[in-house]
């Protein structure tokens, strides 16, 4: 049994308590540990991607115990992308958490920052739907921390509305669970995927039920209208370096709906195929809208970056919505890219936040601040990115989603949709852009005399997640070419249910 | 790859400038022209082979799968374009570097410069039409960045802005056209599709396709009604406007329609719509030219004006109006760019360009005005210059051209566009060169230095040249474009000043005439205009933009209006929604399962709990009541799991109730103890009606979930428990061994829990929350002794008990109810016991644990006793058990999970001391004095020293 | 019984989902603690009801309670304190930085600017 596995969760599991207990005092140590344990963990995940890539998923039983029993982590070409994601995020995170001083406004930041890191991780990798349960609590509740971090009234208030709004979501995610336990008898996710077809005519309204319900737990994380009022407030108030971070963490609700809703409720799922399929796309169409209207009437900067991302959850969800091979292609591609620009425009809001002083993030005029060219082009990247201008990724995602919508009946709709928005998008962060930069240029302020005397760290970190763009643009090939094999995997998941439950189990189906 | 090269040198050199700035400023202008140089002379080696009639192609895979890949290739149209696009470009380097005064970042003006040099270049040489969008898209990208060059000028942002808008929505309105042309013929690649005009022509998409793609070359090419923004462009510096705002960006729609020509030409659509449109810019943007006074905003529109001729020849459809229109092409880049530098040399020389403040310059400005009068009648279309002769071929194309069966109404417009044209040309040289000469000028004009005068000379010698002898100095060029613009055959054609009497001489000599006399009674003309109603573009986007922003806004922030209350109401909702649809969307039969009886005690049990919900929501505003009601009903799903034969979740759930009501009254310390009644009936009545259906849907799930029987995994726990997992209480073994994981991220929760608290409550010694901390006063009349006698003995006493108890219950949690977790519960409460009795301050002191090591070990000794299984190379958390005897207990066996049974034990007792810990200093900040005797009967004295000791 | 626990369940969904609909902290987590009870109770019904049966393995037992869902309540069980005693906190603090314990916010546009610019003023 291949123990890499295991080590997305547990190192992060023992550093963080390690951080607590041998230098809570010493922010220094705290730092460098924290940094080092990122890099760690980018290493390991690199390494198993390399597996996934080379092989078939690979499983791993917990206690030794085999599944449908035990819990077993899954790792295939799915989740092996999304831990190397999380953990490139983590080592950016972590420098400019550590570059902007951010982790130094309250107490915990690294271990909470960790805590947070296994629980991702452990929801990406798990095969256990009541496991997953828990791994949400994890990273939710570490992310309660993260986002309280540093305090303020404004950063209490909203996070007193993230934290109801998510143990409401957690209520429900056990509903859920426990109906879909109620009528198949399994927890296990690939022997739900057995079962399911199996289950009696007359369960199949309660097992619905519990599919659905699941769905709105999901997209609760995923931030699809009506249940994405939780993200602007929180994002805005969240420490800019958690906010980058949370940038995965609606990721982490895209993949468990194309988990659950390919393996479970798939192709194989007779009655129930493609179930979710009918109240996704809508939902994802109107959130793209809502993410267009929020974009062009955002008075502030990072209130603006929130609903750009709230468009682009829309434009990754109506991706996904399509379940089609092609169109979950378009959907990864897409959600590695909105998690580069995403973190790229929070990380930059927060730099240009803090050099206008008083005036803020607001969308007013204010006096010209340090290194706003640096930032102006900088910002002008990461917006081309988001707003799918060429060259960068966000154009080449989108123009793949409109290409695998074309056999979608909705199709036109789903253009017109994706078009007019990404239009609004140009328009948006063009006002705010030549708002921030150009009109306030010609205020003459008090330049500063040495601009190294500010941490260059931050900027380096948000630059890293720009390069990172350009990278995924110069080498779109070679990934299509990676997330092709993945997304045949999700929709043929035989190999998965045979890594999962034994080689001969699928002779019953 | 030359072809490559010549596409990347811009790109490449684009990062040059930036730099060589430093060097000063001829470095920079020397660096950035000999790219461009460089690309051109590239360009020029291909020369021979294309006007042998090759074509060039070059080829890398980028997006296979998407059919996105680096492609392409250079024949006759692209050669000219990327020609025009270099060699222009060369010119205004030059122009600029004396154009730009000292204080304009230089280093950045040339970056843009040549990054947009790169994205026209890309435009004409791809061959696959999606690369060509990224580089369509990337032009529009640099012209915004160099058209807000000037960040002082309002309206260089707006007018960047409004381009950038127009041209943005066009290119994304080709994409999807393009989109869909691929999809017909099943290629990217443009020498394919253009194989296919017949499948394209016959699609059922190709109106869609036609309307989607021409939607990006109008609203590039500024044609109407999308003609607004280019005016509007003119804010940017002089260079700019004459390098992407009349010689290349603008043609880039014009190239693309070429580029097209033999797919999409030839239907009556693609007449209609692309004549037509033409044909109306060309008169109506003729028409306004006449009466702007700024120089520029005159040259835009003229170039609007002529952009629309152009497009009107491809629109004819026919092979020799793209001749036309390719000739054209040629002449206006040349006499249109020698104007718009000529115009700023005047701004720069003069001080201003308005038409009304100048006059009789030719005295003072001889070179200037010479160059200035040649391009101007050039544009007017005089004999002897190269406009003359295309304009006679647009005419001559014209007159052959009936438009819905009328004969003479495109000859008739198409004459009054020349005539008007002729008329503002005839007004931008006479009103700034001739006339008399005028002692008001801002500054005194003179010829400026040669680097400034010698580009537009150099084009104007071209004007001339191809005037007199057009078929030997355009003639080839003009071949081998509209060969490659036709795709096929190309009629018999002659460039020559003299064709005979023909109509179109005598058109053209009726515009001259025409013109004049227009010119002549310029002022009258002007009250006509005044009098029509004169929409400006420019209001009324501003108004659409502003007016959609603003209604944006109030839409979201009118949805997004900060409302918990609001977005709970959403989520409930649409659970109610999705659940009770996904019900109904399936097959239901009801279950088959024998009901369980009831006996009496829980019907009495049921009847409280429902009283009890009942008087939580009536009572809800009296907090210490409804901390008492939840205990209740704590209480009665306690006894619930005792009688349906679940102990652990019994003990669990009390224990944690306990503790729960603890925290929940200690923080009620020092919050509001009634909540106002606030919300009005009418949302009561929503929220009513919303529980009331989540209580309905949830009750009648679990209740058709246990109507029915079932199979289930844990079968296999029961079976394997004894013999598998080594312990008889099935629930404990499943949690520290089958399921163990579970525990794991369960105590990380609670741990995690515990140091948020701890933040948060840290955080709250500081700041606002700190001095309303010091400035409370308890609102609450407690009785004298905080701390009673009784209480303070009994826990004593039970102290070392409850520990005792705790060991107890955990080493037997293998095999009975009990274990780690509700072991640490117990403990727990003993410790809670003690503050609760003797206070904080006392019982501090007297337990030195710090709780944060202490939940740190717990995770750690857990997750390390998970990770010992590595060492019998079996997977995390196996276990291992073998039988111990200790005095004074029976035989029990010790099982490796029991290691991670402590770590459970551990955190469970660490958290919740440390939440408790952390409330208890907020405590200490209000409730000093603080008792540090065991028990007070009488207030104690402050002891300051003692209170400081407390704090640090 | 069943219809007991079902009805019981529901009217303690009812009730919590009720007071989670108010406008201030304290009944909001009152809601909270209640949804986890019903879902506690929920939850362990799932594995259906068995009366007076040993809980441990023992020979002469006729049959035992499903055990997995009693393993995933005390999972849940601790998982929702945890939760809640979080919550307390947070509703604490949030009330001693505002001044109110309202749960709505003023989330338009600028004003949200605080939270980043003067973060942490007050905590750093």
């Amino acid at each position: 049994m291949n123990h890499w596995l295991v080590l997305p969760i547990v190192l992060p599991a023992m550093l963080a308590p390690f951080i607590v207990l041998a230098m809570r005092h010493d922010l220094v140590l705290q730092r460098v540990f924290s940094i080092a344990g990122s890099f760690a963990l980018l290493g390991i995940s690199i390494g198993l991607m390399m597996q996934a890539a080379s092989g078939p998923p690979q499983v791993y039983q917990l206690g030794n115990w085999v599944a449908p029993f035990g819990i077993v982590l899954v790792l295939d070409r799915l989740s092996a992308l999304m831990v190397l994601l999380t953990s490139l995020l983590a080592v950016i995170v972590a420098l400019y958490a550590t570059g902007s001083n951010w982790d130094a406004r309250g107490r915990h930041f690294h271990a909470l920052f960790q805590f947070q890191l296994m629980g991702i991780n452990g929801a990406f990798l798990t095969g256990d739907i009541f496991n997953l349960f828990v791994f949400f609590e994890v990273l939710l509740i570490a992310s309660y921390g993260l986002m309280l971090h540093g305090g303020g009234a404004a950063r209490m208030k909203a996070g007193v509305q993230y934290v109801v709004i998510n143990l409401a979501g957690s209520t429900l995610f056990l509903i859920a669970v426990g109906t879909i336990y109620g009528v198949t008898g399994t927890l296990n996710m690939a022997d739900l995927a057995m079962k399911v077809p199996l289950v009696p005519a007359g369960d199949q309204a309660l097992l619905r039920v519990g599919a659905l319900l699941l769905l709105v737990v999901f997209a609760v994380k995923a931030a699809l209208v009506p249940i994405h009022f939780w993200l602007p407030g929180t994002y805005t108030n969240a420490p800019a370096p958690v906010a980058a971070l949370f940038a995965v963490m609606t990721k982490v609700g895209a993949y468990s709906i194309l988990r659950v809703y390919t393996l479970i409720f798939g192709g194989a799922a007779g009655d129930d195929a493609w179930l979710a399929a009918d109240w996704l796309l809508p939902a994802a169409l109107v959130t793209l809208v809502v993410g267009g209207v929020g974009l062009l009437g955002a008075k502030a900067l990072t209130r603006l970056v929130c609903f750009s991302v709230i468009g682009s959850m829309g434009t990754l969800m109506t991706a996904i919505a399509l379940f089609t091979p092609a169109a979950t292609v378009a959907a990864l591609f897409y959600l590695i890219h909105s998690t580069f620009a995403t973190a790229a425009l929070f990380l930059l809001a927060d730099q240009i936040t803090e050099r206008r002083g008083s005036t803020g993030d607001r969308l007013v005029t204010a006096p010209r601040f340090a290194q706003s060219g640096l930032l102006a082009g900088m910002f002008f990247l990461a917006a081309i990115g988001m707003a799918g201008m060429p060259p960068l990724t966000g154009f080449l995602g989108k123009l793949m989603v409109l290409d695998s919508a074309r056999e979608a009946d909705s199709m036109v709709t789903i253009w017109i949709v994706i078009l007019v928005s990404s239009l609004v998008a140009i328009v948006g962060f063009g006002r705010a852009g030549s708002m921030l930069f150009w009109k306030s240029a010609s205020i003459p302020g008090q330049e500063e005399p040495q601009s190294s005397a500010r941490p260059v760290l931050p900027i380096v970190a948000a630059g890293a997640m720009l390069a990172g763009m350009v990278a995924l643009t110069v080498f779109a090939g070679p990934v299509i070419g990676y997330l092709e094999v993945t997304a045949a995997e999700l929709y043929d998941p035989v190999d998965y249910i045979r890594t999962v439950l034994g080689p001969d189990v699928l002779a019953a189906r | 790859m030359t072809l490559a090269w010549i596409v990347l040198l811009p790109f490449v050199g684009a990062l040059l400038p930036g730099l060589l700035i430093r060097a000063g400023r001829n470095a920079c202008a020397v660096t950035t022209g000999a790219v461009t140089l460089l690309a051109l002379t590239l360009l020029l080696t291909q020369a021979p082979a294309i006007f042998a009639g090759e074509v060039i192609q070059a080829r890398w895979e980028w997006l296979p799968s998407l059919g996105l890949n680096v492609t392409f290739f250079l024949d006759g149209l692209g050669f000219f374009f990327a020609g025009l696009i270099l060699a222009i470009g060369l010119l205004i380097i030059i122009y600029a570097r004396y154009y730009l005064s000292k204080d304009d970042p230089m280093g950045q003006f040339y970056s843009y410069l040549l990054l947009f040099q790169g994205a026209m270049v890309g435009i004409v040489l791809s061959d696959n039409v999606l690369l060509l969008l990224v580089f369509w898209e990337l032009t529009s990208l640099s012209s915004f960045l160099l058209i807000g060059y000037w960040k002082h000028l309002p309206e260089g942002r707006q007018g960047a802005r409004m381009a950038l808008a127009v041209t943005g929505m066009g290119g994304l309105s080709m994409i999807a056209g393009m989109l869909i042309l691929g999809d017909v013929v099943g290629s990217y690649d443009l020498t394919v599709i253009l194989q296919h005009s017949a499948e394209i022509q016959a699609s059922p998409w190709y109106l869609p396709a036609l309307l989607l793609i021409l939607g990006g070359c109008f609203t590039k090419s500024a044609q109407f009604p999308f003609h607004f923004w280019l005016p509007h462009a003119m804010a940017a510096p002089t260079p700019v406007s004459a390098y992407l705002h009349s010689a290349t960006m603008v043609k880039a729609g014009i190239f693309l329609m070429a580029r097209m020509w033999p797919v999409l030409a030839g239907t009556d659509a693609w007449f209609y719509i692309v004549s037509t449109t033409g044909l109306t810019t060309m008169v109506i943007a003729a028409w306004i030219a006449l009466f702007k006074d700024d120089l520029k905003g005159l040259l835009a529109y003229s170039t609007v004006s002529h952009l629309g001729l152009i497009t009107m020849l491809f629109g004819f459809g026919t092979p020799m109006a793209a001749i036309a229109g390719v000739f054209h092409i040629v002449n206006h880049a040349t006499f249109k760019c020698a104007l718009f530098m000529t115009a700023g040399i005047v701004d720069h020389e003069a001080g201003t360009r308005d038409i009304k403040r100048l006059g009789g310059l030719a005295v003072l400005m001889p070179i200037t005005a010479t160059i200035a009068t040649l391009a101007g009648f050039s544009m007017a279309g005089l004999p002897l210059l190269n406009g003359f002769l295309s304009k006679e071929m647009m005419l001559e194309e014209a007159v052959h051209t009936t438009w819905a069966g009328n004969a003479w109404i495109l000859p008739a417009l198409a004459t009054l566009g020349a005539l008007f044209s002729v008329a503002y040309s005839f007004r931008y040289v006479f009103r700034v060169f001739f006339g008399d000469q005028r002692d008001d000028y801002p500054q005194h004009p003179h010829d400026p230095p040669a680097g400034m005068y010698l580009p537009p000379a150099l084009l104007v010698v071209l004007v001339v040249a191809i005037g007199l002898l057009p078929a030997l100095v355009a003639g080839p060029l003009v071949t081998v474009v509209s060969g490659a613009v036709v795709g096929g055959p190309l009629p018999e054609f002659h460039l020559a000043i003299w064709h005979g009497v023909t109509p179109a001489l005598g058109m053209s000599a009726l515009a001259v005439i025409g013109g004049a006399l227009l010119l002549w009674s310029h002022a009258a003309a002007n009250k006509f205009r005044l009098a029509m109603p004169r929409p400006e573009a420019k209001t009324m986007f501003d108004a659409t933009v502003n007016g959609l922003a603003a209604a944006s806004n109030v839409a979201i922030d009118g949805l997004h209006n900060g409302s918990l209350r609001r977005y709970l109401a959403f989520f409930v909702a649409t659970t109610l929604v999705v659940g009770a649809t996904a019900f109904y969307s399936g097959e239901h039969v009801m279950g088959t399962r024998l009901p369980t009886p009831a006996a009496l005690v829980p019907i009495i049990g049921w009847m409280v709990l429902v009283g009890a919900c009942f008087a939580i929501v009536i009572f809800h505003r009296h907090r210490l009541l409804t901390l008492v009601v939840v205990g209740v009903i704590g209480l009665i799903v306690s006894i619930a799991f005792i009688y349906l034969s679940a102990p652990d979740l019994a003990l669990t759930q009390i224990s944690v109730e306990v503790v729960t009501v603890i925290l929940l009254l200690l923080a009620l310390n020092f919050m509001p103890k009634e909540t106002p009644r606030e919300s009005s009936p009418t949302r009561r009545l929503r929220d009513a009606v919303l529980a009331g259906s989540s209580g309905l849907g949830v009750g009648m799930l679990i209740y058709l979930i246990m109507s029915r029987d079932f199979t289930s995994i844990s079968e296999f726990h029961l079976a394997e428990s004894k013999p598998g997992g080594g312990g008889t209480n099935v629930v404990n073994v499943i949690l520290v061994d089958f399921r163990g994981f579970d525990t794991f991220g369960e105590i990380i929760v609670l741990g995690i829990a515990a140091l948020a608290i701890f933040a948060l409550l840290d955080g709250a010694l500081r700041g606002p929350a700190a001095k309303r901390l010091s400035s409370w006063v308890p609102d609450l009349d407690r009785a004298k002794d905080r701390h009673p006698l009784m209480m303070v003995v009994a826990t004593r006493v039970m102290l070392p008990l409850s520990l005792v108890v705790g060991v107890y219950i955990f080493l037997r949690g293998h095999n009975d109810p009990g274990g780690g977790f509700i072991a640490g519960l117990v403990v727990a409460i003993a410790f809670l016991m003690q503050y609760m009795a003797s206070g904080f301050g006392w019982a501090e002191r007297r337990m030195k644990i710090d709780y944060h090591a202490m939940i740190a070990w717990g995770v750690i000794i857990a997750g390390i006793t998970g990770a010992g299984a590595w060492l019998a190379g079996r997977p995390f958390l196996t276990s291992d058990y073998g039988y111990v005897k200790l005095p004074f207990l029976d035989k029990f066996e010790l099982a490796t999970a029991m290691g991670f049974d402590l770590g459970v034990f551990l955190t469970v007792v660490g958290s919740v001391m440390l939440a408790l810990a952390s409330l208890s200093r907020m405590a200490r900040r209000t409730e000093a004095p603080v008792s540090s005797e065991p028990m007070d009967f009488r207030p104690t004295p402050v002891d300051p020293e003692q209170v400081t000791e407390e704090r640090s | 019984m069943e219809i007991l626990i079902a009805s019981g369940v529901g009217f303690m969904t009812a009730s919590g989902v009720y007071l989670l609909l108010r406008g201030r902290t304290f009944p909001v987590i009152v809601g909270l603690a209640l949804l986890s009870y019903a879902i506690n109770l929920f939850l362990f019904a799932t594995g259906r009801l068995v009366i007076n049966q040993p809980p441990v393995i023992s020979d002469n037992a006729a049959g035992y309670t499903d055990p997995l869902p009693q393993a995933l309540v005390l999972t849940a069980i601790v998982i929702s304190f945890g939760m809640t005693a979080l919550i307390v906190a947070l509703a604490l603090r949030a009330y001693l930085e505002v001044g109110s314990d309202a749960v709505d916010t003023d989330e338009s546009g600028t004003s949200e600017n605080s939270g980043q610019a003067g973060s942490g003023g007050n905590a750093a």
